[in-house]
């Protein structure tokens, strides 16, 4: 029996994905383009004035974490958290790194450091 | 969750505590239809148990009644693993909603990942078909593992990339999702084809 056949898909001209808007995130604010593998690391304990998810954020981040990780570790959608960290972004309490990200000519020696690494697994 | 008693929030495990130098990060999509076996490929090769991150959306506008009690808040899952490559280096793998009209709720899901991994099952081939597409629109470069139940009809490769309609350079390959060294492989397989399309 042979395999059913892939027809290609016309392009889509619309953008039917609009059709959804975000719950989480605040309406109308400025947010930092945060990915979901910007790592993120606490510049400070929690400081008095910073509201208890941000709290949670800055213990959690005394060591690097990624932006997926720490919404999964406090169950907050993503755009949830990114919008608590440009706050603490803004106010300096965290430093983030964004991640190094597929580029029109790929990077021979970042790949060969991933494999590199896989072949150790 | 009761944020304001944050310390009792559990965070990584001790042995799952990054060091400081962690701070670049790359990732890898993990994607195709409904069961293909995305799940049990990101926890066969992640180093931590996988996590989920949620995204939360309601239903816009178009047609649909504008009171706030009309709308229906859907919640939509990833689970998503880790390789540490180096002390600086970790390797994030998402294992993508089946539902590929929510890609969009995760800022960037493709438009950085070094490539992706397109699940396949032979019993339920056309499945995956709209993901593919979806990778040649974004330009995502791709590798096509089979994941192989024991009941699924074995196709000879050649015939797998005339019905994926596939150009020849792209890899196409076995793999068992629940193995450890077989995933391992496939995402070498994909890092070796991203390497040969920068020479
Ligand atoms: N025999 C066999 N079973 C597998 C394999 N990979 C996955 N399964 C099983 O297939 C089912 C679906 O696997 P999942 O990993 O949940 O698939 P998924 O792509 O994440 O599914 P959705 O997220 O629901 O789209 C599970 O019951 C797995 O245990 C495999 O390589 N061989
Ligand atoms: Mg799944």
């Amino acid at each position: 029996m042979s395999p059913p056949q892939r027809e290609r898909r016309p392009r889509e001209t619309g953008d039917p994905e609009r059709l959804y808007v975000l719950t989480g995130g605040p309406d109308g604010t400025e947010r930092a383009p945060l990915d979901l593998v910007t790592m993120v690391v606490a510049r400070t304990e929690p400081t008095p004035t910073v509201q208890p998810e941000q709290a949670a954020i800055l213990r959690l981040c005394r060591a690097p974490l990624s932006v997926a990780e720490i919404s999964a570790y406090l169950s907050l959608p993503f755009s949830v958290v990114t919008a608590l960290l440009t706050d603490l972004l803004a106010t300096e309490l965290v430093e983030s790194r964004a991640p190094i990200v597929r580029a029109a000519l790929p990077d021979r020696s970042l790949l060969e450091a991933v494999m590199h690494g896989l072949q150790k697994l | 969750m009761d944020f304001r008693n944050s310390e009792t929030i559990t965070g990584p495990r001790r042995e799952d505590v990054l060091p400081t130098t962690a701070t670049a990060a790359v990732k890898v999509v993990i994607v195709g239809g409904f069961g293909v076996g995305k799940t049990t490929m990101v926890g066969s090769v992640s180093e931590i148990r996988p996590l989920t991150t949620e995204e939360t959306m309601t239903q816009a506008g178009v047609g649909v009644d504008d009171n706030l009690e009309g709308k229906t808040a859907t919640t939509v899952a990833m689970d998503f693993g880790r390789i540490s490559i180096s002390d600086e280096l970790i390797l994030y793998l998402f294992g993508t909603p089946g539902q590929e009209r929510f890609w969009f709720l995760w800022n960037g899901l493709f438009e950085g990942a070094l490539g992706a991994v397109v699940l396949i099952d032979t019993r339920r081939l056309e499945v995956s078909f709209d993901v593919i597409g979806r990778l040649e629109e974004r330009g995502v470069p791709f590798v096509v593992a089979v994941n192989t139940f024991p009941d699924a009809p074995r196709h000879p490769v050649e015939a797998l990339r005339t019905a994926l309609d596939l150009p020849p350079e792209v890899p196409i390959v076995d793999c068992d999702a629940r193995g450890r060294a077989s995933c391992r492989d496939v995402l070498l397989t994909l890092m070796r084809y991203l390497h040969s399309l920068s020479l």
